[in-house]
């Protein structure tokens, strides 16, 4: 793997980058998203679609949880077969191993004891051990991957807090022990919600030899307000030149405030629930301020930021979910379809509203590369939150 | 009339054509999976295309009640709906009503039925299944008929072949659209040679641009249903296609298409794929098995077999017979071609002695075949 920062891009700690993994040809510019999948594959797009309807390489990372493959396949039999990349047959995509998601594989910190981490899965409570870990991992020869962490929420006490940080060290160092072939590993950080806890572990981990960083136990239930100083407290002790990946942190805002803290690498689920709840994103892509005319209005259930496909305000709308998009489903398919779709049960619902959320995220990040790239971050992310407060204040007072 | 169908090659009473409709041009036979709700359940019309489908089929019953037909008029037709580029066909809505509705009750004036929405008394008149098809838009649009499992014996059966000739009048009646859609009449009359002849002559007279059998596919036994479809294929005019509503299974759609049949739809490939069920050409593979849990092979080494353009090409090339044995042969390793398949194809004039491990002739050879 090779992980460079551009020099003289970045604007206080925001920090433009490039990527680039085994598998993709392509360099991969950071800040980037990564694609949340369930046992490899976004829940709703298949493999075709993958690679025809959604732009490339920005749509070539994907994380998934190899906790997904505990029912189902076996392991031996993804070996067998080449892993992951091979059994998909997406060998220019990038695959990142985190074992967290929050659909399901959710940390359960009650559970979780010196063995091992537990999870709280479909199948039932899971709890898994490094060892156990490490070999799931290798059958499935992903690019890069996460070592197993202890992750708590941000409310739990000292001493749970503390024992976090020192079993998240200790599964790093087994990890890195039981790392036969020598593949790519992020090393995890945690601490929850005490500064003192993150700067330990950042400190401890940056000693590490490992290839980037995972910064955990965020999206579990802390304040935006709180974790800014969480964020930088752990990224002003990590190296410049290596990459950051963080979890969890999904909306707009909040993809913002890791990218101010000095965050590559994102992955939450945030497309994932929009999508199922049939929410489509149609924020603009372009911020001029005052340009407030144009987004759509809160009647539907929306706030500026995205629409509810599923409003009867659309049954006849035949316009394009975004007008200036390009992504598949805008160009061929109507609001009106689409709310039919939903209205009626049918999977290409689905199928066709993650493409344009997935697409119209990805864009989000391409604006957020830009700004970084002219200079302008701390202004796009001013005015996008603006803006957004504005619209809010605007659908209140009209509601 | 708003169709062309000019037969491209034959053998005995296989045809391969040419089926030129507003929106596509198609080559039969073909295979017209089932869009229930306005959609192929979670492909979309590029895949659909990538596939190679020709005609999609939409039901009337299900897209009246959701989004209405009213709201799919007022947007522009069901292809700007769904934007589907190529051709559509929709059946009456008679069907679904009969079959998912178990108060549904039919009287002369329509089929009665308790609306799904509100339970209130509700009535579709074959003027009303046509003014809804009208709406909708398909290029392909069918009479509402009184169709009756051919499990039921007795004069029911008369009482519906004579009723649908009835209707089709009503229907005709009705038809705002024949430039744009073109209206199918459907063959009824059950098992009965007598009855079913009676229909396709009171259909043929009223030169209809294309006409269905129907009435089969719902269990009936497969010696029964060839003898129908052949019987059928027979009597219906050369020029014009013929449609089997509801076959089906690939075997079926082998035989019918050798008896002289160029359309089908079934909701078979489809369903069968939710539950797991991939089609191959030796048969199915039920991939949710235990046994398919560590097999890394693909499903089908030759993907790229199509079972519709394979029947094109297959008659319009002359080699109609070879494909036949091939297929049989694939699907059936150890010559257990089944009895009904044989005489089948006895009757179509194609040899499959090769495929059989022992040939049987029972086949009543008279003129109605």
């Amino acid at each position: 793997m090779k992980f460079a920062v551009k020099k003289g891009w970045s604007n206080g700690r925001a920090r433009s980058g490039v990527l680039q993994l085994g598998s993709c040809p392509f360099p991969i510019q950071t800040p980037a998203l990564l694609l949340t999948t369930r046992k490899g594959l976004p829940p709703f797009t298949s493999p075709d679609l993958l690679t025809s309807s959604l732009p490339s390489p920005d749509s070539h990372l994907l994380q998934f949880s190899p906790l997904h493959f505990l029912e189902g396949i076996s392991p031996k039999t993804i070996s067998n077969i080449g892993g992951l990349h091979q059994m998909l047959s997406l060998h220019q995509h990038i695959f990142a191993a985190v074992p967290r998601d929050s659909i399901i594989a959710l940390p359960e910190h009650d559970s979780t004891n010196k063995y091992g981490a537990s999870f709280q899965t479909p199948g039932g409570r899971l709890l898994i051990k490094p060892a156990e870990y490490v070999e799931l991992v290798s059958s499935m020869k992903p690019d890069f991957w996460v070592t197993l962490a202890d992750e708590v929420p941000a409310w739990v006490s000292n001493k749970r807090n503390r024992t976090s940080v020192d079993r998240t060290l200790r599964w790093l160092d087994d990890c890195l022990s039981l790392n036969k072939e020598s593949t790519t590993i992020f090393g995890s950080i945690v601490g929850g919600s005490s500064i003192e806890e993150r700067h330990r572990c950042a400190q401890e981990v940056a000693q590490r030899n490992v290839s980037g960083y995972w910064i955990g136990g965020f999206g579990l239930g802390e304040s935006m307000d709180e974790r800014a100083a969480l964020l930088t407290a752990v990224t002003d002790n990590l190296p410049e030149d290596m990459p950051r990946h963080v979890s969890g942190l999904g909306l707009p805002e909040e993809v913002l405030q890791g990218v101010a803290a000095g965050i590559d690498l994102f992955d939450s689920t945030y497309v994932y629930h929009l999508t199922l709840g049939g929410f489509a994103l149609t924020f603009p892509l372009e911020r001029n301020k005052g340009e407030n005319a144009d987004y759509q209005l809160s009647d539907s259930g929306g706030d500026g930021m995205k629409i509810n496909l599923k409003a009867t305000v659309y049954r006849k709308d035949t316009s394009p979910i975004v007008e200036s998009c390009i992504c598949f489903t805008c160009q061929n398919h109507t609001k009106a379809y689409l709310n039919h779709l939903f209205n009626v049960h049918e999977m290409l619902a689905q199928t066709l509203l993650e493409i344009h959320n997935t697409h119209h995220y990805l864009g989000f990040f391409c604006s957020i590369r830009k700004a970084i790239e002219e200079g302008k971050f701390e202004q796009f992310r001013r005015n996008f939150v603006e803006s957004r407060r504005d619209r809010l204040f605007a659908a209140a007072s009209s509601a | 009339m708003a169709l062309k169908f000019e037969v491209l090659g034959r053998f005995n009473r296989a045809r391969a054509a040419q089926l030129t409709l507003p929106h596509y041009l198609c080559q039969t036979p073909l295979f017209m999976p089932v869009g229930t709700q306005g959609t192929i359940k979670g492909l979309t019309k590029n895949q659909l295309e990538e596939i190679g489908c020709q005609i999609i089929l939409g039901n009337t019953y299900h897209l009246a009640l959701r989004p209405t037909s009213e709201l799919i008029d007022e947007l522009g037709g069901l292809h700007k709906f769904m934007n589907w580029p190529r051709a559509l066909l929709t059946d009456s809505g008679g069907f679904q009503m009969v079959s998912l509705l178990h108060l549904a009750d039919i009287t002369e004036k329509g089929v009665t039925f308790q609306s799904p929405v509100d339970g209130k008394p509700m009535l579709l008149t074959p003027e009303e299944s046509i003014q809804i098809q009208n709406r909708i838009g398909a290029d392909i649009i069918m009479a509402l008929d009184d169709v009756v499992r051919t499990t039921i014996t007795g004069p029911r059966i008369e009482e519906a072949m004579y009723r649908t000739l009835r209707w089709i009048d009503r229907c005709i009646a009705a038809h705002k659209r024949p430039n744009e859609q073109n209206l199918f009449g459907i063959v009824q009359g059950g098992l009965d040679p007598v009855l079913r002849d009676i229909c396709v002559r009171g259909l043929v007279e009223r030169n209809l641009p294309g006409y269905a059998i129907g009435g089969l596919a719902g269990g009936e036994d497969k010696d029964s249903f060839w003898r129908v479809v052949a019987q059928c294929t027979a009597a219906l005019p050369e020029d014009k296609p013929r449609y089997v509503m509801g076959v089906g299974y690939p075997l079926d759609i082998v035989v019918c298409s050798a008896l002289g049949a160029d359309m089908y739809d079934c909701v078979y490939p489809t369903r069968t794929a939710r539950f797991g069920t991939a089609l191959v050409p030796e048969g199915v593979l039920k991939l949710k098995h235990q046994a398919m849990a560590n097999d890394i092979r693909p499903i089908d080494p030759m993907c790229e077999c199509m079972l519709s353009r394979d029947l094109h090409s297959s008659i319009v090339e002359g080699r109609f017979p070879e494909f036949v044995c091939k297929f049989l042969q694939t699907m059936f390793p150890k010559g257990d071609v089944p009895e009904w398949v044989c005489n089948a194809m006895e009757v179509a004039g194609i040899d499959i002695s090769s495929c059989c491990r022992e040939m049987r002739f029972d086949v009543d050879k008279s003129s109605t075949l």
